[in-house]
């Protein structure tokens, strides 16, 4: 998973359907289109409740004694923008591409609780909604796929659970790294949701001040510890393995409804690269079973489905860019089928008998890969 | 370490006769290549190596005229194109990043597309500009060309410049193996050597220096990332320890040993020197052919045992060092740039054992800079020279130099060589059509 500061806005802005851009100063002077939000310690007046979708910006005045804070928000909470620390008597502006459909605004008076909130209505269709059938389908096939590697990831995940819950360290061992295949190849997606990332995947230097690794930290990291550093399973591992289920089931439940487009989707594959190459090259996330290259592999899987997905288009617009992934993905898959005898399984080596060496031609393989990666937005927007 | 500082009248007249003669016919070819020159080029002079004379017969150059780079000039741009790299002979700036590659690709054609890449950025870095489509202004949704570290800075000098390794050249790679110079040779394991292979060699490097660091590290940023899936960066090295108010009238910069360092060096406006034993010449025939005006650089990290010589009598650095550590004069002199008289020093001193005269007129033009990474886990100071010197042939530069350094100086108790690596510098790019490298690949 990706370091505890992934915010729910950074996380929803990597896959939902905007792009937000918050105290953007300069863009801020438009005025005529802008929405206007009049805050008060105890009102939070919007200039109007409907406005056509697109690239809309939010105009902030705090009137109120108190700093604040400005939510744009789905209907299930999730942040679409947010601007934090607007102190009394100042301005703030918020700009964020919106598209069409019902949201609320919430001022925070003092920075607390759940805010004063107003519903708005984003309508017609804004630049964000303009997109080519090709492109269409691409997220539709995506949208199943994600579906599909939740689906068949949580009797994985259960037989798993289940070794841990019958005490057997060596069965639970084994059917770990397995277990998190499809949430390593689907990560960005449920990094969407903010808030079943940190408890399924967080690793115990991801806690937060404050949190108690005994109480707070769960999930996967958690158990492969015990399993892997500590050789035992306790009542508590025990109980862990049901959470652990139960989250993953809440993420298997949530993860269609997903906002994807498809820059979330080429910019998403990009960040299974940004995940190989700060957690997974480095031998942090799996640090206990040394499992690395499992999620390496799921990480790149992932990539690779998002790219082939978008493919079509992006040949179209930039073909010297698709012709460079195709080889870089068939370069780095080359590369790690070095570490497994068996292309059909994934037992790959341990991460403690990678030298510094292949470690370095690894790295080296996700940067030319990461690289031409980080352009597929662009391409498939063009 | 106080015996033998006598020396004969004889010997004292002639190194005396001998040096006013270099300077007479150093004042001679500089004259020739007219007085304000040097003023705009504004020559740093001197360089950084260990060291404080190794070049012979550039009194005149250093010593004449106002090299002081005027302050407007200090933030000014390089130019980019030339029959010989920037980066060499140019005044030397302020600060270092310097990258070695690994060529990645199998592709030969790919390598030549990724060296006209590089070209064009360089082109656009050195005058000030972003690379690509710039830092800001692009898609949202997508990674700007330029990483924007530099916006608003200003050209500061920034220089360029790269270099081929050897290992370029293998065989079964990009069909250079023809090409190879005899003068790219492998250098030798010096006696005292402890070479970190992963911090060695290279198949490409580029050398940036600039007055900004911040200017310098962008630099090699973006080739590097120009060059993800091509190439990969091997090691780089950041450096500092030039100021470009220094000129060799005024004060040479002082070494982490606290001695000044590059007192004598080959001068940027001295053309003889520099086409005596800096470019390689246009009559270069065969393999090297392509080389006509390019050079060759060495580049060694050399760490300093900061703690111990710290620790060390201060007559026995001076001793060690062959000049004095207040005005950096040699042994016996009162002045800094007064002619040493090398028998009045220690066998050992490294000042007499890097001249010219005790290497039988051997001179390269040092380019190195000081550096410190912090701290080595023990609590040392990692710090030392990062030495970079050119030179037309290694085999009759670098070479025999560092044998005999290697094998005598009284430095080597304080120093050690932990990585090394020899790259063929090609010539300049001549205008907006041509490339690094195009010679060689023709």
């Amino acid at each position: 998973m990706r370091p505890a500061r992934l915010t729910a806005l950074t996380a929803a802005a990597a896959v939902a359907a905007l792009t937000a851009v918050t105290g953007c100063a300069e863009k801020s002077g438009a005025g005529d289109g802008a929405i206007k939000v009049a805050a008060s310690d105890s009102a939070c007046e919007v200039s109007k409740t409907e406005f056509p979708a697109g690239k809309v910006t939010i105009e902030v005045e705090n009137k109120g004694s108190k700093v604040t804070e400005v939510y744009v928000l789905f209907p299930d909470d999730r942040i679409v923008a947010e601007r934090e620390n607007i102190g009394p008597g100042t301005k703030a502006s918020i700009t964020a591409e919106i598209k069409a459909g019902d949201y609320e605004i919430a001022c925070k008076p003092g920075m607390k609780g759940d805010g004063i909130r107003q519903k708005v209505k984003a309508t017609g269709n804004g630049a964000a909604e303009k997109r080519s059938p090709e492109l269409d389908a691409a997220v539709a096939a995506y949208r199943k796929y994600v579906q599909e590697q939740a689906d068949e990831t949580l009797p994985k995940a259960q037989a798993f659970a289940d070794a841990v819950k019958a005490g057997d360290v060596e069965a639970a061992k084994k059917a770990y790294a397995v277990s998190r295949i499809g949430w390593e190849r689907t990560e960005p997606v449920a990094e969407s949701f903010g808030d079943i990332d940190p408890k399924v995947d967080v690793r115990e230097d991801g806690l937060e001040a404050g949190q108690d690794p005994a109480k707070d930290w769960t999930g996967w990291h958690r158990l492969e510890k015990a399993l892997f550093a500590d050789n035992k399973i306790g009542d508590d591992e025990k109980k862990l393995a049901d959470q652990l289920m139960t989250d993953l089931t809440g993420w298997q439940k949530k993860v269609g409804q997903a906002e994807i487009t498809p820059t979330s989707m080429a910019n998403g594959a990009k960040e299974l690269l940004d995940e190989v190459a700060s957690g997974k090259v480095t031998g942090e996330e799996e640090r206990y079973s040394h499992t690395d290259l499992v999620d390496f592999k799921a990480n790149v899987e992932g990539a690779q489905k998002a790219y082939e997905l978008l493919k079509p288009a992006a040949a179209k617009n930039d073909p010297a860019l698709s012709a460079e992934l195709d080889k870089q993905f068939a370069a780095m898959n080359t590369l790690l089928d070095k570490y497994r005898a068996d292309k059909n399984t994934y037992d790959f080596a341990s991460y403690e008998t990678v030298g510094q060496d292949q470690r370095k031609e690894l790295s080296d393989a996700v940067s030319a890969l990461g690289e031409p990666l980080s352009k597929l937005a662009a391409a498939v927007t063009k | 370490m106080s015996e033998d500082t006598s020396t004969t009248t004889t010997d004292a007249a002639a190194e005396s006769a001998a040096s006013t003669e270099a300077v007479a016919s150093a004042t001679g070819s500089d004259a020739t290549g007219g007085p304000s020159r040097r003023s705009v080029l504004g020559w740093g002079g001197a360089g950084l190596a260990l060291g404080a004379a190794a070049a012979g017969g550039t009194v005149a150059a250093l010593s004449s005229g106002s090299d002081a780079v005027p302050a407007a000039l200090s933030g000014s741009a390089v130019p980019f194109h030339g029959a010989h790299q920037a980066g060499i002979a140019s005044a030397v700036q302020d600060r270092l990043h310097f990258a070695a590659f690994d060529v990645k690709t199998k592709d030969r054609a790919e390598l030549v597309q990724l060296l006209k890449d590089w070209t064009r950025a360089a082109e656009r870095m050195t005058a000030g500009l972003p690379v690509g489509e710039g830092a800001v202004g692009g898609l949202p949704e997508a990674p700007p060309d330029d990483t924007g570290e530099a916006l608003g800075l200003k050209p500061s000098r920034l220089t360029l410049t790269i270099g081929f390794g050897a290992s370029l050249f293998a065989k079964d790679r990009f069909g250079l193996e023809d090409r190879r110079p005899e003068a790219l040779v492998d250098l030798e394991q010096f006696p005292g050597d402890n070479l970190d292979p992963a911090k060695s060699g290279g198949d490409l490097c580029v050398q940036a220096c600039a007055d900004d660091p911040q200017v310098a590290v962008h630099a090699i940023r973006q080739l590097a990332r120009i060059g993800f899936g091509k190439t990969a960066v091997r090691w780089s090295q950041l450096g500092f320890g030039k100021t470009s108010s220094t000129t060799p009238d005024q004060q040479t910069p002082r070494n982490m040993m606290g001695f000044k360092d590059g007192t004598r060096n080959i001068a940027g406006t001295d053309t003889a020197a520099l086409d005596k034993h800096v470019w390689v010449a246009d009559e270069a025939k065969g393999a090297s052919a392509w080389m006509a005006g390019g050079s060759y650089l060495v580049a060694r990290r050399i760490r300093m045992h900061i703690e111990t010589w710290d620790r060390t009598p201060l007559q026995e650095q001076e001793d060690i060092f062959g000049r004095d550590k207040a005005e950096g004069a040699p042994v016996g002199k009162s002045k800094e740039r007064d002619e040493p008289f090398l028998k009045a020093m220690k066998p050992e001193a490294h000042v007499r054992l890097a001249h010219p005269d005790s290497n039988n007129g051997v001179t390269i033009l040092r380019r190195g800079y000081s550096f410190t990474d912090g701290s080595d886990g023990l609590g040392r100071l990692d710090a030392g020279l990062f030495f970079l010197a050119y030179q037309r042939d290694v085999r009759k530069g670098f070479i025999p130099l560092q044998r005999n350094l290697s094998k005598h100086d009284g430095l080597n108790e304080y120093i050690q060589h932990v990585s090394s690596a020899l790259f063929a510098v090609p010539p300049g790019v001549r205008d907006k059509d041509d490339w690094w490298g195009r010679a060689l690949f023709a």
